[in-house]
């Protein structure tokens, strides 16, 4: 593998999303693009997910999570981009438009020099002590992450009976991993009235399995000495005890954001990624975000669609030399509890629609049907009913015509208003 | 060491207790000609006190005037500092801020002030609450006013407790690793202690057991003390909170505790604690909502900041606290016993002069001191965030690639830099002890991306 001191575009990140954006910009006639990668291994986070599912939207076929990850990353070599794995950028320089990334790798320290710079860091999720859960310090406790290293790279059984912290999509995938493992699973706990994934998810992986679902719970202690003993549960009626020796704290995600900050990229208060237009432009010129770096996990189709997406807005940048939106060009979009954060986060006038024409966004509590409302100086722009809203699912706001009524003086609004 | 005839080993000093005290004291002793080892219930040194403390490096500006305690720190300060120049042990001097956030605590400055001037740290400065806001712009509303005391440092609260007993190993001291004291018998001239299912024979005993000094004081028919052990929880941010502050921002302490304080950490973290709370089990090192509430209380005042910054960890350390105010240090020549208990919150800071102390006092009372010609130096991996890291050091990636290889990418601990402590004296006897050697695993992810491959790491040494 050629290790470049200079590419057109460096994609930092070799995951769904850098390695979809790597192969459009080649596609798109860009000459030299460049992925780097921390792992050994580019593919990203479906590497170590070996149920089915992935490709839906973007491959238009159901894989593996390793055949996804390994699919992507043919496609990107064979499209012509260079991939180097085992390589981690560290420092930041800006001058003149020309960016300069520092990396360490095993072939030692280097600058690399790039016109665009794609950021695909992509999301990972918080993990116990970030959660604020007290309680002692003994082994058995994961994230689903870990947990799926552990079992498929590594071939470890974590443990004999586990609790299961949260109760979104991927809480059900930690939970597969567990009982391929062999290992039984005592309870899930979620603060939520309900389950955030789809109701024949739920019976399929925990009904079936008489798995009991712990509603509008919360853990307020991990207890055992060396090992994991149990976590106290606490709700509205009082508190007990789940016996167990394997706790897997699941979702919570937060953007992987250190090399934005690092490189001292605007962020976004609500999403904790970049701060990002619909062409997935920083604030930062001549820099590109994608994927769930930007607002934390979706599935991993999303994140690659959003890829291709940036490439595009890449190559228009490097093939006209676009100046950077000025700051009267763009309004900010606020959301309003109980929406937690829409993505994009920022629109500039005039501009194209966001990948797939749709904002999407989160909501913090379940909801009763209502609207979301896209305001701006008390002019409603745009609204969508909703039957209702769940925490942890993905919602989306069409792009249309009510865009090009935005004006770039005032901030955009999005709230819920129940019927 | 020699052996006497049933075949147990026979050394002139047992050191117990293998925390920073303990392994201070090893090291002294392991720079003169005599037989020494070190006793450590625990699988790895360091586990106790030493192992969760605010990791300050404190002047002992506001430890009570003539104490033992000011005297040590005193006569410890620039030994400390000295030696983590020459081993490479991460710390910094940024000084200490102590804020006064109403007027009785601005009335008490004074006072401070003459207390550290009598202890001799005269580098301190009274600020106007204009010149605190100066040097600290993002604290929170209300402060008026403080002194700056520019000796008062932070340093890696592990490496210390490492080097000094890696320093004592290399120089000769045997170490008993778990291998709790059950009982010591009293023969003329000899202790004769059963400790981890073997006996060792030894002239003189150093308790240095830390939370179990009191017991250990008691099994050899003293009760001089007893320790009253004090939790302590703390919350490290992640390292983007860094950019917050400078200073060690310290409250006007009470007569039960220094207060919380908010500091950085040489890693580039923020710590944010301890709280106090008197408890009865030594081991106890959980923590709790309330425990964890009162310091987000306390933390949004004095650095509002801070609570939109994530948290990377939490944990409680237990402070050997005793009924007594000062350190505890007795040395019975007669018996060929030294007690070097109740050494509270400041023991990492003093340990090097507590060693040199408690030693010359052995030599005082008939410990035979002949200095060895030869001293085997020893090097720490740097850890510190101000100093030059593998992954950033290109000679060294020239020489072995796995400097290159990041496996824990939060704190960037290299590949190559694990596998140098498992060839180190002390290797690690389990993950949390790599964790302490390497700070892998210590970082904003907990193990997310890296739990497994060091795991397997570890596993494929043994």
């Amino acid at each position: 593998m050629k290790r470049p001191s200079a590419c057109d575009v460096l994609v930092v990140g070799a995951g769904p999303a850098g390695l979809a954006a790597a192969t459009a910009l080649r596609k798109q006639g860009v000459d030299h693009v460049h992925l780097i990668d921390r792992e050994c291994e580019s593919g990203g986070i479906p590497r170590h997910c070996f149920h089915t599912g992935f490709g839906l939207f973007d491959l238009r076929r159901v894989l593996s999570g390793p055949s996804y990850a390994s699919a992507h990353t043919k496609r990107a070599l064979d499209a012509g981009s260079t991939i180097e794995t085992e390589c981690t950028a560290i420092d930041w320089n800006l001058e003149n438009l020309s960016h300069t990334v520092t990396v360490t790798s095993p072939e030692g320290v280097r600058e690399i020099a790039a016109r665009a710079v794609l950021l695909a860091t992509g999301c990972r999720e918080r993990p116990r002590t970030a959660r604020r859960i007290p309680g002692t310090r003994p082994t058995g406790v994961y994230t689903t992450g870990s947990l799926q290293q552990l079992v498929h790279v590594h071939h470890q059984k974590p443990g004999t009976l586990a609790a299961v912290v949260g109760a979104e999509h991927v809480s059900y995938s930690a939970i597969l991993t567990l009982l391929e493992s062999g290992v039984s699973v005592a309870a899930m706990v979620t603060e939520f009235p309900r389950s955030q994934t789809y109701g024949p998810a739920h019976w399929w992986i925990a009904g079936r399995n008489r798995i009991p679902l712990l509603t509008n719970s919360t853990v307020k202690r991990v207890i055992g000495k060396d090992r994991v003993s149990g976590i106290e549960v606490h709700n509205h009626v009082g508190e007990r005890t789940v016996e167990c020796d394997t706790i897997v704290f699941t979702g919570d995600w937060i953007p992987d954001h250190e090399f934005c900050r690092t490189a001292n990229v605007q962020l976004n208060l609500h999403t904790k990624g970049p701060d990002v237009d619909q062409a997935l432009r920083t604030l930062t010129p001549g820099i590109f975000a994608c994927g769930n770096l930007l607002r934390g996990a979706e599935t991993a189709d999303v994140a690659s669609l959003e890829g291709t997406h940036a490439a595009r807005s890449i190559a228009d940048y490097l093939s006209d030399q676009k100046l950077w939106p000025a700051e009267d060009q763009y309004t900010h979009v606020e959301v309003r509890d109980p929406v937690q954060w829409i993505s994009p986060c920022r629109v500039t006038i005039d501009g194209q629609a966001p990948a797939r024409a749709r904002f999407t966004f989160r909501v913090s509590s379940v909801l009763p049907p209502g609207n979301v409302v896209v305001l701006q100086s008390n002019r409603t722009l745009y609204k969508r009913s909703f039957r209702s809203l769940i925490p942890n699912r993905w919602y989306t706001l069409a792009w249309g015509r009510w865009a090009s009524l935005v004006r770039p003086d005032e901030p955009l609004t999005v709230e819920f208003q129940a019927f | 060491m020699s052996s006497n005839c049933s075949g147990a080993p026979r050394f002139d000093v047992a050191v117990i207790g293998g925390g920073v005290v303990g392994c201070a004291i090893a090291r002294t002793l392991s720079h003169y000609r005599l037989d020494a080892c070190l006793i450590e219930a625990q699988a790895d040194v360091g586990m106790g006190t030493s192992k969760a403390n605010t990791a300050i490096f404190h002047t002992g500006f506001d430890a009570a005037p003539e104490s033992l305690e000011a005297t040590l720190l005193r006569k410890s300060y620039p030994l400390l500092r000295k030696y983590c120049d020459a081993t490479g042990i991460a710390y910094q001097i940024n000084g200490a801020l102590m804020i006064a956030w109403n007027q009785e605590q601005l009335d008490r400055l004074p006072e401070i002030e003459d207390n550290a001037q009598r202890n001799g740290v005269d580098r301190i400065e009274r600020q106007s609450a204009e010149e605190v806001y100066a040097r600290e712009p993002n604290i929170g509303p209300g402060a008026l006013g403080g002194l700056l005391i520019r000796e008062e440092g932070i340093l890696c609260p592990f490496s210390p407790v490492l080097a000094f007993a890696s320093e004592a190993k290399s120089n000769g001291v045997r170490f008993y690793l778990d291998a709790p004291v059950r009982t010591i018998r009293r023969e003329p001239d000899t202790y004769r202690i059963e400790s981890g299912g073997q006996e060792i024979s030894t002239t003189w005993i150093v308790n240095a057991a830390g939370l179990f000094s009191d017991e250990i004081d008691r099994l050899l028919g003293q009760n001089r003390f007893r320790i009253t052990p004090r939790k302590g929880e703390l919350i490290v941010y992640d390292k983007f909170a860094s950019s917050l502050l400078h200073h060690t921002l310290l409250p006007i302490p009470s007569a039960k505790t220094k207060g919380v304080l908010v500091c950085p950490t040489v890693y580039g973290n923020v710590l944010l604690g301890p709280t106090a709370e008197d408890i009865d089990d030594k081991m106890d090192t959980e923590t709790s909502v309330t425990g964890l509430e009162s310091l987000f209380e306390k933390g949004k005042a004095i650095l509002p900041g801070l609570m939109s910054e994530e948290i990377t960890s939490t944990y409680a350390g237990i402070r050997a606290a005793t009924n007594e105010k000062d350190y505890q240090i007795h040395i019975d020549g007669g018996d060929h016993y030294a007690c070097v208990g109740g050494i509270r919150s400041t023991g990492l800071s003093a340990s090097m002069g507590i060693a040199e102390y408690v030693v010359e006092k052995m030599a005082c009372s008939g410990l035979n001191l002949r200095k060895k010609s030869e001293i085997e130096p020893i090097k720490v991996p740097p850890l510190g965030e101000n100093q030059l890291r593998p992954y950033r050091n290109n000679d060294l990636i020239r020489l072995n690639a796995d400097y290159g290889r990041i496996v824990c990418h939060c704190e960037k601990v290299t590949r190559g830099e694990l596998i140098d402590t498992f060839l180190t004296e002390l290797p690690p006897p389990n993950l949390d002890g790599l964790r302490r050697r390497t700070r892998c695993l210590q970082g904003r992810c907990q193990g997310f991306y890296c739990q497994a491959e060091v795991v397997a790491l570890l596993r494929g040494q043994d």
